[in-house]
C-alpha cells in the first residue's frame, strides 16, 4: 500500500481548514467555495485510488484481505502500553472513506448553492473541512486512544456546525446540548480505554481484535461484579458509541441538532458522524464477539432494536420534516446496531456484520439524499414545517423525483439500495434472535410509512398557496441530488459481501427471497397506508390521531424524554447536587485562596513605605543591621 | 611601629573616622557631601591597612599594596559618581537627595 498517498487524505481538508480559517477575511466566499471543494475532491480521488488499490490490487495475492499498518509512536509509556499515530487499512476502514468521501464532497458542493449570500460563508467550508479531516482521522485511526483524539474533534465540529446560526438562540442551546450529551457519553468511552488498556496492556486494535491474541484468550482472568472486567469496558466503550450514535437514551441531542445548516445535518447528522458508534463497536467486533461469549454485544443488540423502534414511532408524529429525518437516522443507526449485534464471526456467520455495514453505506447515500432533498425544498418554502408544504412535485420536479428515489431505497423497495441492506439485516436478525427480527420488520413498515407521510405532505398533499413562487434549486444543489440518487439505486448491488467481512475471508451472500418478500411486503402496506393518509387532503390522518388520543400526544412530544432529562438535570443535579458544591466551592475552596491573596495585599499595603526610594534609609537600615549583627555576634563571642 | 602611640589610639581614630563617615552619609541632604563621607569612610579602612599591616607585620607589605587599591578605586568611584551627579543636575536641576526618589513603591 502506498502510504504516502493514504495520508494526504485527512491531511488536506485539514489544510484547507487551515487555510480557509486563517484568511477568513480575505479570500472571497466565490473563491473560498471552489477552495474547499477542491480540496474534498484531492481526498476523494486519493479515497478511491486506495480502495481500488486495497481491493483489485493487493486482494489477488491471498483470500483474505490483510490488515495494512504504518504508524509511529507518540507516546511511550511501557515496552507494550504506548499510544501511536498512524494509518490502519483494512475492509471496513476503506469503506468508510469511499462513504465519508462521497457524502462529504457531494455536500461540499451543495453547500455552494445552500450557504449562497450567507455571511460566514468562508467559515461553514472552514468548518466543513475541518470536520472532513476528523472524520477520515477517525476511520483511518490504528488505536484507541488515536481513535479518541479524533472522536472528540469530530464532536468539536459538530458543535461549530450546529451552532452555526450562532444569533439563534435555539441553535446555540442545541449545539451546546449535542456537545454536553455526547461528552457525557464519551466520559464512558474513556473509562472503557483506560481499563482496556489497564488490563490488556495495548491499545492497539490489531493486537486488541486478533481471535488468538491474549487480549481475547484471557478474557476471564480478572473479574469485577460477576462480569469480566473488559465486558465492563466494552460495555463502556458502546456507551461512547451510543452517546455518538444518538441510542436510546443519550438520544436526545439529535432531534435538536437539525438547528443547523441542512448540509450540515446531511454530512454529520445523518451519513457519517453519527456513523461513528457503529464504526467503533464493528471496528472492536471480535472483542465484543469473543469476550464473554458476546454478552456485551447482546445489549448491543438489544440497545439498537429498542432504539430503531422507539425513533421510529416519534417520527411519526413529527412536523418538522428535519426532525422526522433525524428520529428517521436514530432508527436506522439502531438497525446497524441491532445486525451488529447478531452477527457471528466466521464466514457466513458474520451476516449481520457485513449486512450492518452494507446498511452504513447505502444509509449513507439515501439519507444525505434525503436531508438534502428536505434541504432543497426548505430553500425554496423557507420553512421547516409539513403545514407549510404540499403539492410541490408541480415547482420542483427534480427534487421530487430524487426524494421519492431515496424514499423507496428506506423504505426497501426493490431494486433500490435500501432493500438489499435491509434484507441482509433481518436475515441475519431472523437467523439469530426472532424477537429483534419481529421489531425489525415492525420498523420497516413504520419506516415506509413516515417516509412517505413527508414524501406526499411535501410533494402532494394539499395545494399550498406560496407567497413566492417556489422554484427548483440552482444546478450546485441539485447535481449532488442526482449523483447521490443514482448511487440509491445500483448500490445495492454492490457485491458487499465479497469485500467487507467479519474475517476479511468474503463469502457469497444470497437474497432470503421468503423474508425478502415479507420486508418488502410491510413495506409497501407502509406507503400504501401513507398513501390512503397523505396522497390527498383528507382528515383521516387526524381522526386517527385522535383515535389514539394521549398516545398520539405522548409520542409527538417524544416520549417527555427531553422533559426528562430537564428534570433531572434542573431539579436534581443542578439543585441539589451542583448548587450546594458551588456554593462550597465559591465560599471555602475561593473563599480561601480569595483570603490568603487579600491578606497579602494588606500585609504589603502596610510595610510598603519602607520602600521609599530615599538612598539613605536604605543605607540606615543596612547600617543598623549590621551594628546589630555585630552585637550579637559579640555577645556569643564573648559567652 | 611607631614610638610612643599603641595601636589602639590610631585605631580609635580611624573608628571615629568611619563612624564620622557612616553619619555623614545617613543626615546629609547634599549629594555631594554623601560622597565626601564615602571618601571618610575609604580612608578610614585604608588606614587601618596600613595600621594593622605596620603593627602585626612589619616585614610585610600587603596592607600598604591594599591600601593603594583603595586608593585608586576610590579615585574610579568618586570620578564616577561625580559624573552622576553632574548628569542629575542637568536633569533635575538639584543635587538634593530628597529629590532623587522616584524609584519606589
Amino acid at each position: 500500500m502506498n502510504f504516502s498517498n493514504i495520508i494526504l487524505i485527512p491531511l488536506i481538508p485539514l489544510a484547507v481548514f487551515l487555510l480557509l480559517g486563517i484568511f477568513n477575511q480575505k479570500i472571497k466566499p466565490s473563491v473560498s467555495g471552489y477552495i474547499g471543494v477542491f480540496g474534498l475532491l484531492a481526498s476523494t480521488i486519493l479515497s478511491f485510488h486506495t480502495a481500488y488499490n486495497y481491493f483489485f490490487v493487493n486482494a489477488s495475492e491471498s483470500g483474505a484481505y490483510q490488515t495494512f499498518v504504518e504508524k509511529t509512536v507518540w507516546m511511550n509509556f511501557t515496552d507494550t502500553l504506548r499510544i501511536d499515530m498512524g494509518v490502519l487499512i483494512d475492509p471496513i476502514s476503506v469503506m468508510m472513506l469511499i462513504v465519508v468521501s462521497i457524502v462529504s464532497l457531494m455536500v461540499h458542493i451543495y453547500s455552494r448553492g445552500y450557504m449562497k449570500g450567507d455571511d460566514g460563508y468562508t467559515k461553514f467550508f472552514a468548518f466543513l473541512s475541518l470536520f472532513s479531516f476528523s472524520m477520515y482521522g477517525l476511520v483511518l485511526a490504528t488505536n484507541l486512544f488515536q481513535i479518541y483524539i479524533f472522536w472528540e474533534l469530530v464532536g468539536v465540529s459538530s458543535y461549530l456546525l450546529i451552532g452555526y446560526y450562532y444569533t439563534k438562540e435555539s441553535a446555540v442551546a442545541a449545539a451546546k446540548k449535542a456537545f454536553i450529551v455526547t461528552r457525557f457519553a464519551d466520559l464512558g468511552f474513556l473509562i472503557g480505554i483506560l481499563i482496556v488498556g489497564y488490563y490488556t496492556g495495548t491499545y492497539d486494535f490489531e493486537t486488541l481484535n486478533n481471535p488468538e491474541g491474549s487480549a481475547i484468550l484471557n478474557w476471564a482472568s480478572t473479574s469485577f461484579m460477576g462480569l469480566s472486567v473488559l465486558t465492563w469496558a466494552l460495555i463502556l466503550i458502546f456507551i461512547g458509541g451510543a452517546g455518538k450514535s444518538a441510542m436510546f437514551p443519550l438520544h436526545i441531542w439529535l432531534p435538536d441538532a437539525m438547528e443547523g445548516p441542512t448540509p450540515v445535518s446531511a454530512l454529520i447528522h445523518a451519513a457519517t458522524m453519527v456513523v461513528a458508534g457503529v464504526y467503533l463497536v464493528a471496528r472492536l467486533f471480535p472483542m465484543y464477539y469473543f469476550v464473554e461469549d458476546g454478552f456485551a454485544l447482546n445489549i448491543v443488540a438489544f440497545v439498537g432494536a429498542f432504539s430503531s423502534l422507539f425513533a421510529a414511532i416519534i417520527a411519526i408524529t413529527q412536523t418538522d420534516i428535519k426532525r422526522v429525518l433525524a428520529f428517521s437516522t436514530m432508527s436506522q443507526l439502531g438497525y446497524m446496531m441491532l445486525a451488529l449485534g447478531v452477527s457471528g464471526y466466521d464466514g457466513h456467520e458474520g451476516l449481520g456484520y457485513m449486512a450492518s455495514m452494507f446498511h452504513l453505506f447505502t444509509h449513507a447515500m439515501f439519507k444525505a439524499l434525503l436531508f438534502l432533498g428536505a434541504g432543497s425544498v426548505i430553500h425554496a418554502v423557507h420553512s421547516n414545517y409539513l403545514k407549510d408544504m404540499g403539492g410541490l412535485r408541480k415547482y420542483m420536479p427534480i427534487t421530487n423525483i430524487t426524494f421519492l428515489i431515496a424514499a423507496l431505497a428506506i423504505a426497501g423497495v426493490p431494486p433500490f439500495a435500501g432493500f438489499f441492506s435491509k434484507d441482509e439485516i433481518l436475515v441475519a436478525a431472523f437467523e439469530h434472535n426472532k424477537l429483534i427480527y419481529f421489531i425489525g420488520v415492525f420498523v420497516a413498515g413504520l419506516t415506509a410509512f413516515y417516509m412517505f407521510r413527508i414524501y406526499f405532505g411535501i410533494f402532494w398533499g394539499k395545494d399550498t398557496k406560496y407567497e413566492h413562487k417556489p422554484q427548483e434549486s440552482p444546478i450546485s444543489m441539485t447535481f449532488p441530488l442526482m449523483v447521490l440518487a443514482l448511487l440509491s439505486i445500483v448500490g445495492g448491488f454492490i457485491p458487499f459481501s465479497k469485500y467487507v467481512t467479519v474475517d476479511k475471508a468474503g463469502f457469497e451472500a444470497h437474497l432470503n427471497y421468503p423474508l425478502a418478500a415479507v420486508a418488502v411486503g410491510v413495506g409497501l402496506l407502509g406507503i400504501v397506508l401513507a398513501w390512503v393518509f397523505y396522497k390527498k387532503e383528507n382528515d383521516l390522518s387526524d381522526k386517527f390521531a385522535n383515535f389514539f388520543g394521549p398516545f398520539y400526544k405522548w409520542t409527538s412530544d417524544k416520549f417527555y424524554f427531553d422533559e426528562i432529562y430537564l428534570f433531572v438535570t434542573k431539579k436534581i443535579l443542578f439543585k441539589r447536587v451542583a448548587a450546594p458544591i458551588a456554593k462550597f466551592d465559591k465560599k471555602y475552596v475561593d473563599g480561601t485562596m480569595v483570603g490568603i491573596g487579600n491578606t497579602t495585599v494588606l500585609a504589603s499595603e502596610k510595610i510598603k513605605g519602607m520602600q521609599s526610594g530615599k538612598v539613605q534609609d536604605y543605607a540606615f537600615a543596612f547600617i543598623a543591621g549590621v551594628v546589630i549583627l555585630a552585637i550579637i555576634f559579640i555577645y556569643l563571642w564573648t559567652n | 611601629m611607631i614610638a610612643g602611640i599603641s595601636i589602639y589610639e590610631i585605631l580609635t581614630v580611624t573608628s571615629i573616622l568611619f563612624f564620622v563617615g557612616v553619619y555623614g552619609f545617613i543626615t546629609r541632604k547634599n549629594l555631594i557631601s554623601i560622597l565626601i563621607s564615602v571618601e571618610l569612610i575609604l580612608n578610614a579602612s585604608a588606614i587601618n591597612f596600613v595600621v594593622i599591616n605596620k603593627y602585626l607585620y612589619p616585614d610585610m607589605l600587603e596592607g600598604v599594596l591594599f591600601s593603594i587599591f583603595i586608593i585608586a578605586v576610590a579615585a574610579a568611584e568618586t570620578a564616577l559618581a561625580v559624573s552622576i551627579i553632574i548628569n542629575l543636575y542637568r536633569q533635575i536641576s538639584s543635587v538634593e537627595v530628597k529629590d532623587v526618589e522616584t524609584m519606589k513603591y
